[in-house]
């Protein structure tokens, strides 16, 4: 990694990549990110922005594409047809990119966490393989973004899906990417993290919010500097937002790294 | 939590209950859907029927619409598990009243992940 930091070539750069990333991943994955998107993500989002919003998502580590998918396929059933939509879906890797892009999966794949009903309403069949319809297909954009460099173009963003690839970087690392994504996620926008990943010690500008089984982050209102937007003084569109407390000792979290 | 595997054929059955176990469902079996509703009917209680599609005496998607017209089998879910992977079949099966349609051939890590969607796992096996 030190001599992938220091510059090496393009190709080179590449090829490691792909050979070091997993890109396991299902449609739903965990569910709970995408039960919380549904609500109370989206309706918090109507309420402050009126029934004709644009919202902006970003899919950070898209991989082959289902999550990005299974954004879109979740916006498209929970807005009203007045309100739009779009994805911007980035990995490191354009292989996975190019095979997001295509937007075709085969059967083994629609098997992993794909309800049923979503399935036969946003998926149609290709040959022995299924392919996302066109209009969802349409509403999601991939580019190639690295997670260490500054944060893609297209933001604000009201949505950051950032899930299972902290855990691949280091603590000073960790929080250098959670301070890019505040940088370009809407003071009320919302952060959905993998189910084993918090912020919580790592950066203390987020506030937990449980979501069922799950949480989401929001971005605290202390210094932020959202592309411009100055943070609302307004109440928080979110319930009981809870203050990011740690849950063991700080110390034990952040050891050996820079304060 | 129970579960009734209906398949004509035997080693599917066994493949299919040999998934649900590990997940913590003791399995019934049935070798069509008539066989099924004479299970139901003499009182065994499921909250989960996986179901093949193409059987001899009853087929499944006869099987889905029979359970569904008795209010008293209302909290079984009802999940597909079949080679039928036609747009069309999925539709006319969830239209019958199934929860979920899991193709065949499938993993068990896409049996979980359906039942992880349904509600069905216990607690600490979340996908």
């Amino acid at each position: 990694m030190t001599r992938l930091r220091a510059g090496a070539r393009e190709t080179d750069l590449t090829a490691v990549v792909e050979a070091l990333t997993t890109n396991e991943t299902s449609w739903f994955r965990d569910t709970s990110p995408f039960t919380a998107l549904r609500s109370p993500v989206v309706p918090a989002l109507l309420d402050a922005r009126g029934a004709s919003a644009h919202l902006r998502v970003w899919s950070a580590a898209c991989s082959t594409g289902q999550e990005p998918y299974s954004i879109a396929m979740t916006l498209a059933d929970a807005l009203p047809p007045t309100a739009t939509f779009d994805v911007l879906a980035t990995d490191l890797s354009e292989q996975v990119l190019a095979r997001a892009r295509a937007g075709r999966y085969s059967q083994l794949e629609v098997n992993r966490g794909m309800p049923a009903p979503m399935l036969v309403r946003h998926l149609v069949r290709a040959g022995a393989e299924w392919e996302v319809v066109p209009h969802l297909r349409s509403r999601v954009t991939f580019r190639a973004h690295n997670l260490l460099d500054a944060p893609p173009p297209g933001g604000p963003f009201d949505v950051v899906f950032l899930r299972n690839v902290l855990i691949y970087f280091d603590l000073p690392t960790k929080r250098a990417i959670l301070h890019r994504v505040r940088q370009v996620l809407r003071p009320d926008g919302a952060l959905l993290l993998g189910a084993a990943e918090t912020t919580i010690g790592i950066d203390d500008d987020w506030a937990r919010v449980s979501v069922g089984a799950g949480s989401l982050y929001r971005p605290l209102d202390a210094g932020s500097v959202t592309a411009g937007i100055p943070a609302p003084r307004s109440a928080a569109p979110w319930t009981a937002p809870t203050p990011a407390v740690p849950v063991v000792p700080p110390s034990v979290l952040t050891r050996g790294a820079p304060r | 939590m129970r579960a009734l595997v209906i398949d004509d054929s035997r080693t599917m059955r066994r493949i299919v209950s040999g998934t649900l176990h590990p997940l913590g469902f003791e399995t019934h079996e049935a070798e069509h859907g008539r066989a099924a509703l004479d299970l139901l009917e003499g009182g065994l209680d499921v909250e989960l029927a996986c179901i093949d599609w193409n059987m001899p005496v009853m087929d499944g998607l006869a099987f889905v619409v029979a359970v569904r017209a008795n209010p008293a089998w209302r909290h079984i879910t009802l999940m597909m598990v079949t080679t039928e992977s036609e747009h069309g079949q999925i539709v006319r099966a969830l239209a019958a009243g199934a929860h979920e349609y899991l193709i065949k051939p499938f993993t068990p890590e896409a049996v979980r992940d359906k039942l992880d969607l349904l509600g069905l796992l216990p607690i600490g096996e979340h996908a």
